[in-house]
């Protein structure tokens, strides 16, 4: 008994493995009463507001012919690559840029300390806004973006959005932008975290920048950064408000993604039937992303 | 032998070099950020309608507050019903914020420190909302809104933000709660505690840095949000800010030195928030995930 404090603080985790087999049969009868208590809101949201409309939702886009129409329509197969490129690259592009300015944050400069703050304000700043005004840096040689290329370099800048491959290259940047700072202060936070007297014992062996990345922060937020990107994924592939704002799917509906498409069947076309399927054939690459990350979560319990 | 044992000479350099680049770096990024803010501030303080003609200039020449001044005291059409709308918004994310964070905390003290469940599935089961993405639901959304009778109400928004944010947030609490050793409350319990008294007393009081983050979470999801304000609010009246700038957005003729006011006005609740909570938003969020 003694003994327990110390092993609890160093090792909180341990904790959580099942002292106990079995699962809601555990719990003596009262403690079950109130335990089912506490979760019941939640139940009662999950089964009103996520289940149900699922299930609708399914329901909608139960038709076959939906799926033949879909693959039929000029507009759908384009922008399941758009949405294949926009979150593949996307995704890793602030998953890596996120891993390697986490460590530039660690350095020990005032400066640097005082530009983290800065840096977080992309996060802060609501995405309606932001994205307005990306859509105006670009809006031809009256945006900022051209006028910085014309005073800089002396060059004029192309129509961004009458090109779908600059398009969604803008669309791309401005999700990273958005998003970059928080998955940063994700990965900081765990730099953070990593106990110094591993870096010091790594110094002490003569080890570099390299060698510290490889042997100390490749393992130690391996299984993190797999977490967050995963996590990342799944918010990328529903991600409306940025092609929505930044490029507004143009030239020609030729940067939809999913999303967006889905919305331009619903509402300019009046084909919700139509609009749930396109959405709804996201499925099968949705479900075994989520079932990963549930499971690569309760690895790290394990582990730790 | 070792690194650290080289001629002085080109380590010096070394050094210097890497502090070249670190502050090239740090110039760098501090435009990457703020850029499009600047664009907007830059906008804004246009007296013309936001008209910046091809000169060349990287401010306007004779700055106004004039847009400012047109939306907070609501003398152009477009902005006639601004504090309201700016209510509504209030209120969606302030309820967002208190329901997520009561709900969460109340299913994750349940799920983790009282271990109604085990086992990966169930555990992390409100993960699974997060298999089909919000903006994918909008439309059988907007129909059971109609059955339930939320069709036009901002709760609708709401129920449809708290869904959303809630799995997240139990993730990031039970993350949290592997911290507090669970002999705290096992202690409370041989005292006679009941669960209540151990989740207000003990649970709480200790939890309240990762609720201060989820909280935030919750409440920049609600500010960020547009889809669905944009498709189930249908009259002025319950017409939001986020709503209105779309609206801005989407006529051909607005001005849009009254849009981007509107923009950095909407933007300043949310960051002032974030920065004044700033603190427990890194030590929140991520803690718990990473102890190691």
């Amino acid at each position: 008994m003694s003994g327990a404090p110390e092993v609890v603080a160093v090792r909180p985790a341990s904790l959580d493995r099942p002292r106990r087999p079995g699962r809601l049969g555990a719990l003596p009868g009262p403690e079950l009463a109130w335990a089912i208590a506490f979760v019941a809101p939640y139940a009662v949201v999950f089964v009103a507001f996520v289940v149900y409309p699922v299930a609708q939702g399914l329901w909608m886009a139960r038709d076959p012919s939906l799926y033949r129409a879909l693959l039929a329509d000029a507009l759908y197969p384009p922008t399941v690559l758009n949405t294949a490129l926009f979150v593949g690259v996307g995704v890793n592009a602030k998953m890596f840029l996120a891993l390697l300015l986490s460590g530039f944050f660690m350095r020990r400069r005032w400066w640097i300390k005082a530009l983290l703050p800065v840096f977080m304000l992309p996060w802060a700043l609501p995405s309606i806004p932001a994205f307005v005004s990306f859509h105006w840096m670009l809006i031809g040689e009256e945006g900022l973006v051209d006028r910085l290329l014309w005073m800089l370099f002396g060059l004029p800048g192309p129509l961004w959005f009458n090109d779908r491959w600059l398009a969604l290259t803008w669309n791309i940047v401005a999700d990273v932008w958005k998003w970059l700072p928080f998955w940063t202060l994700t990965f900081f936070a765990a730099r953070m975290a990593i106990p110094r007297d591993i870096y010091e014992a790594a110094d002490v062996d003569g080890a570099g920048a390299a060698d510290r990345f490889v042997h100390i922060i490749v393992p130690l937020l391996g299984n993190l950064y797999l977490v967050c990107t995963l996590l990342d994924t799944l918010w990328t592939i529903g991600d409306f408000t940025t092609v929505s704002l930044v490029s507004e799917g143009a030239p020609a509906y030729s940067t939809n993604v999913l999303a967006t498409l889905g919305f331009h069947y619903a509402f300019d076309a009046a084909q919700p039937a139509l609009a749930v399927a396109a959405v709804m054939s996201a499925l099968p690459v949705l479900i075994p992303i989520t079932l990963l990350v549930m499971r690569a979560l309760q690895i790290r319990q394990v582990q730790l | 032998m070792s690194p650290a044992r080289r001629a002085g000479a080109p380590r010096c350099l070394r050094r210097l070099l890497v502090e070249a680049a670190s502050a090239a770096l740090a110039l760098a990024l501090l435009v990457w950020s703020l850029i499009p803010v600047y664009n907007m501030l830059l906008i804004a303080l246009d007296y013309d309608e936001g008209d910046i003609e091809f000169e060349g200039i990287l401010w306007p020449p004779e700055p106004s507050l004039h847009s400012f001044h047109a939306v907070v005291t609501q003398s152009y059409w477009l902005v006639e019903d601004f504090w309201h709308q700016f209510g509504n918004s209030v209120f969606i994310a302030l309820m967002t914020m208190g329901l997520t964070v009561s709900i969460g905390s109340l299913a994750a003290f349940a799920i983790g420190r009282m271990r109604l469940c085990r086992g990966w599935l169930l555990g992390n089961a409100p993960l699974l909302t997060y298999a089909v993405p919000a903006s994918f639901l909008v439309i059988p959304f907007t129909r059971l809104m109609a059955s339930y009778g939320l069709s036009n109400s901002l709760w609708a928004i709401v129920a449809a933000n708290v869904a959303f944010a809630t799995p997240y947030a139990i993730l990031i609490l039970r993350q949290y709660a592997r911290l507090i050793p669970l002999e705290i409350d096992e202690a409370a319990r041989v005292d006679g505690a009941g669960p209540v008294q151990v989740y207000r007393l003990i649970h709480l009081p200790l939890m309240a840095p990762a609720l201060a983050a989820v909280g935030t979470f919750a409440l920049l999801l609600a500010w960020n949000e547009y889809l669905y304000q944009y498709v189930l609010l249908s009259s002025t009246r319950n017409m939001t800010v986020a709503v209105a700038i779309a609206q801005f957005f989407n006529s051909d003729e607005a001005p849009w030195n009254y849009m981007m006011a509107t923009a950095l006005i909407y933007s300043l609740p949310p960051i002032v928030i974030f920065y004044a909570l700033r603190r427990y938003m890194a030590a929140g969020l991520t803690r718990g995930a990473l102890k190691s």
